[in-house]
């Protein structure tokens, strides 16, 4: 029986670098599943709860939940948006009955990608290659609200001839924060400065994460900086378009 | 621009204000490493420390009240204090009953809260601060940076500078051991002559009266005990049940802090001199201070009175580490400071603390006591939006891009839109210059975006 699985998009990857999610469904597919886009989602409202915006992050999160009840699980290709519906709907809808137990259904089968792949499909790549040598940067809500640091390391691991070279830091912010990186500019650039440091000294071809603010943030920095490092979503690599432009190189 | 970010940019270009933080805190956090690595089951320990917390936050009335009955018992006085002002009126009255000219002040972050060093110079009383950062601050006549290394914001070399300029006789070795036996000449006879010794706690033990003070240099002790009076000051939230769980707390306290097993000097002070004893003061007065925290407890921050001021959360954090401790403007500096210093100086002025955060919870995840602190920034978020305290640009482009977004196939237009604009400002799959992001392009570009959305081209190739 394949599995019904519903993809959040994200505004960010649906914006800006669509083939995200993209890989994102040919990984699934390639693990079982049976992938549907739901038409009423736009963005899960992590910009509004962030700002203390109440009342728009909630009507953000009864159209994402609307959007998503009907599937079997939902997956999402950010740990940082995946982590606010699984970890912060149910908080904003914690003194609300009816909408309460909604958010929490929603919330209970909402997956990071990645962790889904590995830990709910036990799915590995198969026959994809790529003779590089990467570096990883765990982004923080992944990290530190679902716990993904093992599982993309798990699906890179089956890439033939990757290689991953430890990040110095590697668990440390990248100075991104969402509208921080606009609203204190000048502390935001000191932070992935010192991020595109330590990832210039792996001596890594390709950066490689799990959510796209960070890596815009950090690929953003490298590439002022004159760096020849690539980045993708981890889940590029793994669904086997490694092969395809990094982040801001054209089509 | 703000006082904030003004401050923050004057820190991010002072090139030895971040060699002197790496090193410190750079350090704390690798021995703090090794340590809690070491510790047997460290998260049930955190469990168990805010669950004790937790538990005395919530009875605070007559845990207090028996902490009070055993100072009283054991000879100490027992003073209460609401506000700032009154703890320092407290504290002025006793020293001025007491006929003191000059006081020996041990390390407080208490004491900084309630404004006693300036209280104490408007009194006309002579202060000395025995604690060796405490003592560099007060020389070079500068605010504490760091809730543990109060001096951290100054190298080595600077703190060398200071005490040839200011010592009466500075040591000639350019060795750490050096200066400190220099601070030692300095401040040795003061500190005994002193006719008043002021601390803090770090543990205030209902059942048994007594006033718990770490320290690493001794000079608590040396402060404390010679004088003829001893006046503790002490926020209300410091009260633990019993001895086992003050020394629970005390393995939590240094391990979070340096790293280190236990401080060098860990005392217990129990009542002014007894009959017999052959030293110790002759009074002993305890001043139990509110200043906003009661407020706390009842309006949503009740878990940031678990705090035991250890610094692991500004050691850990990001935004701390470029800007150091002085350009958040208030006693209390990192991220606990952003969550306390809108209580202590209101909100208004100190929006910029609660958002220059990027929410990435370092400082939860090393929190001895889980504070979530990222989510207190959030709620004062949400207080200072509910307030209309944020800026008017701000509410109105939030606002029209959730007016957008709620609104999917308007959304969708409003993407395809976006995406062309986008990509007219870009050359080479890159955008250098962005208006309306210029805080984004001023320093690291941003990719152009693809031709057409995820969206429409998912449409696109779904179409039978």
């Amino acid at each position: 029986m394949p599995r019904n699985v519903a993809l959040f998009v994200t505004c960010l990857v649906d914006m800006m670098r669509p083939r995200i999610g993209f890989a994102a469904i040919r990984a699934l597919e390639a693990a079982g599943c049976d992938v549907v886009v739901p038409e009423g989602q736009t963005c899960c409202g992590q910009p509004a709860l962030n700002s203390g915006d109440r009342d728009h992050a909630a009507a953000l999160a009864k159209q994402t939940i609307v959007a998503l009840e009907p599937y079997e699980a939902v997956v999402v290709p950010s740990g940082s948006c995946a982590g606010t519906i699984r970890c912060h709907y149910p908080e904003i809808f914690a003194h609300d009955p009816e909408w309460l137990p909604r958010a929490q259904a929603v919330a209970r089968k909402t997956w990071e990608v990645m962790a889904y792949l590995d830990e709910i499909c036990g799915w590995r790549p198969e026959g994809v290659s790529m003779d590089a040598m990467a570096t990883y940067h765990d982004s923080c809500s992944g990290l530190r609200e679902l716990g993904i640091k093992a599982q993309p390391r798990r699906l890179l691991k089956a890439i033939d001839g990757l290689r991953i070279a430890p990040l110095q830091g590697e668990e440390t912010c990248c100075g991104f924060g969402g509208t921080f990186c606009v609203k204190y500019p000048a502390i935001s650039n000191a932070i992935v400065g010192e991020k595109a440091y330590a990832i210039d000294a792996t001596g890594a071809d390709l950066l490689l994460a799990g959510d796209l603010g960070c890596l815009m943030n950090m690929a953003g920095k490298l590439h002022r900086q004159g760096s020849k490092i690539r980045a993708f979503h981890a889940i590029e690599l793994i669904a086997g378009m490694g092969d395809g432009p990094a982040i801001g190189e054209e089509a | 621009m703000s006082a904030f970010t003004d401050r923050a940019d004057a820190a991010l270009a002072d090139p030895i204000l971040k060699i002197a933080v790496e090193r410190t805190a750079g350090t704390a956090e690798a021995k703090r490493t090794i340590a809690i690595d070491a510790f047997p089951d460290f998260e049930a320990a955190r469990t168990r420390a805010a669950a004790i917390k937790d538990h005395v936050i919530a009875h605070l009335g007559p845990y207090l009240e028996q902490f009070e009955a055993n100072a009283v018992a054991a000879g100490a006085k027992v003073h209460w204090a609401s506000t700032a002002d009154e703890a320092c009126k407290i504290v002025i009255d006793i020293c001025q009953a007491a006929g003191a000219k000059s006081v020996a002040r041990s390390k407080s972050m208490l004491g900084e809260e309630i404004g006693l060093p300036h209280a104490l110079a408007e009194a006309g009383i002579g202060r000395v601060e025995t604690d060796l950062a405490e003592h560099i601050i007060q020389l070079a006549d500068e605010r504490p940076s760091h809730i543990i290394w109060p001096a951290m914001h100054k190298t080595r070399e600077q703190v060398s500078a200071l005490f040839k300029a200011k010592h009466r006789s500075p040591h000639v070795e350019e060795t750490i051991a050096a200066m400190a036996q220099s601070a030692r000449r300095e401040l040795r006879t003061q500190m005994l002559s002193a006719d008043v010794g002021i601390s803090g706690a770090n543990f205030l033990i209902a059942d048994s009266g007594a006033v718990c003070t770490v320290t690493n240099e001794g000079n608590a002790e040396l402060s404390l005990v010679p004088p003829r009076v001893h006046i503790v000051t002490a926020g209300i939230e410091k009260i633990v049940p019993s001895m086992p769980h003050a020394i629970h707390m005390l393995r939590m306290l240094a391990r979070s802090a340096t790293g280190a097993a236990l401080t060098q000097y860990t005392t217990f002070y129990t009542g002014p001199k007894r009959a017999g004893d052959r030293d110790g003061p002759e009074e002993m007065h305890i001043v139990l201070v509110d200043n906003g925290r009661t407020k706390m407890r009842d309006e949503g921050l009740a878990e940031m009175l678990r705090c035991i001021r250890c610094g692991a959360c500004m050691n850990h954090c990001v935004v701390f580490r470029q800007i150091g401790g002085h350009a958040y403007g208030g006693t209390y500096p990192g991220p606990m400071g952003a969550v306390l210093t809108p209580v202590l100086d209101g909100l208004a002025p100190n929006r910029d603390l609660i958002h220059a955060c990027t929410l990435n919870g370092k400082c939860q995840e090393v929190c001895p006591v889980r504070i979530p602190l990222p989510t207190l920034l959030k709620g004062w978020r949400e207080k200072s939006w509910r307030e209309g305290l944020e800026p008017t640009s701000m509410r109105a482009g939030l606002g029209l891009w959730a007016w957008v977004a709620t609104r999917p196939r308007l959304y969708r237009l409003g993407t395809t839109i976006a995406v062309r604009v986008l990509r007219l400002l870009g050359t080479k799959g890159w955008i250098a210059k962005l208006p309306l992001a210029g805080g984004w392009t001023r320093h690291r570009d941003m990719p152009k975006p693809a031709a057409q959305t995820f969206m429409a081209q998912y449409k696109k190739a779904r179409r039978p």
